[in-house]
């Protein structure tokens, strides 16, 4: 009787710590994703303004942590007025009728230490693509803080069309790289 | 024979007055453009010149420091030798600080200037648009100064040859030429 009310009082006591630990409030003050790509040989940076996440995470189960981002295409920050003017426009990203950029995890893999390898679908501007997105995560007092890159192709999502479509000026490669603050509930 | 310029003189004055002339055309074209990957291409080979005109420039002013140019005509009045002197100066003065002002503009815009592609120049200036706004307007200010100044000198070097009939342009061109 002893043994079973301790298995059940650690059982509740590790459903508690568990449940305490879930990182699921996304602190957008403390979240950034950024961009960066070569043109003409010159490491160029940008940045999203706006997005929006949901995310569930816990170290002790991690397989079972999901993620979802949003991205208004139209808060990109390229360094230049012409430059986000031209983003938005239809040749690139075509805000007026893809105004987001989605991605939504299908599984979490442990990598072991602090990696992970997040598998989901990436949809920018129409097309939908499995990415995998390695990633780590780090707890920082009581948050915690998931950090990643991702190098995805520009072409393969039709961003930069007709005289933006050859690679000589700004190339194919783009980097994604995101620092996402998360607290527990 | 000892009027004339030296040979290296003559080829750092008429290079650079060819990139010069370039540079001008191609800055005051391409700032016209919208955004299009010829206007990027078109930027950053005018930035690749600038680097490469300012090490001229830098090239040049070590010569001039290294070899006195030829004496003024004794024919010109006090007035005139100081025109040209501080004309030269100003030529010289600007050759370097356009260059200068168009690499700090591009750091401060966030544009990193990287020669042909192939060698970085260090970024002095972090990203700043207000700061990149001042300089472009610092850099067409000093660019409309050297127009300018060039338009003096042209013309001076033109009323040498054929109302003071010296030998002020000659002994600058290249020696097959006279």
């Amino acid at each position: 009787m002893k043994r079973i009310a301790l298995a059940l009082l650690s059982t509740l006591a590790l459903a508690t710590v568990a449940h305490a630990a879930e990182y699921n409030q996304v602190q957008a003050d403390k979240s950034r994703i950024a961009f960066s790509y070569q043109q003409m040989g010159v490491s160029m940076d940008g940045s999203f303004k706006n997005f929006s996440s949901q995310l569930r995470f816990d170290p002790a189960a991690p397989e079972a942590a999901a993620a979802a981002i949003e991205v208004e295409l139209a808060s990109i920050d390229t360094g230049s007025d012409e430059g986000d003017e031209e983003a938005a426009a239809k040749t690139w990203f075509n805000t007026k009728d893809f105004p987001q950029a989605r991605f939504e995890s299908t599984a979490v893999k442990a990598l072991g230490g602090n990696r992970y390898e997040v598998a989901g679908k990436l949809t920018i501007k129409g097309t939908t693509r499995d990415v995998v997105v390695p990633a780590t995560f780090a707890q920082q007092g009581d948050a915690g803080v998931f950090d990643g890159s991702l190098t995805i192709k520009r072409g393969d999502f039709s961003v930069g069309e007709g005289a933006w479509k050859a690679f000589d000026i700004v190339a194919n490669d783009v980097e994604i790289k995101f620092h996402i603050t998360a607290t527990a509930r | 024979m000892s009027a004339q310029y030296t040979a290296t003189a003559k080829a750092l004055h008429w290079g650079i007055a060819v990139l010069i002339f370039g540079m001008l055309g191609l800055g005051f074209y391409m700032t016209g453009l919208s955004l299009s990957p010829t206007k990027l291409q078109l930027y950053s080979w005018h930035k690749w010149a600038g680097v490469t005109l300012f090490l001229l420039v830098v090239l040049r002013l070590a010569w001039r420091f290294a070899h006195r140019p030829p004496a003024l005509p004794r024919h010109m009045a006090p007035i005139e030798r100081f025109a040209a002197h501080a004309g030269h100066h100003l030529l010289y003065v600007l050759m370097f600080a356009i260059p200068l002002t168009g690499w700090l503009m591009s750091s401060a815009k966030g544009f990193q200037t990287v020669w042909f592609g192939v060698v970085p120049i260090p970024d002095l200036l972090d990203k700043d648009k207000a700061l990149g706004d001042l300089l472009q307007t610092v850099h067409l200010s000093l660019n409309f100064a050297l127009i300018a100044v060039l338009l003096g000198h042209v013309g001076a070097a033109l009323k040498h040859h054929f109302i003071d009939k010296d030998d002020v342009l000659t002994r600058m061109l290249p020696h097959r030429l006279h």
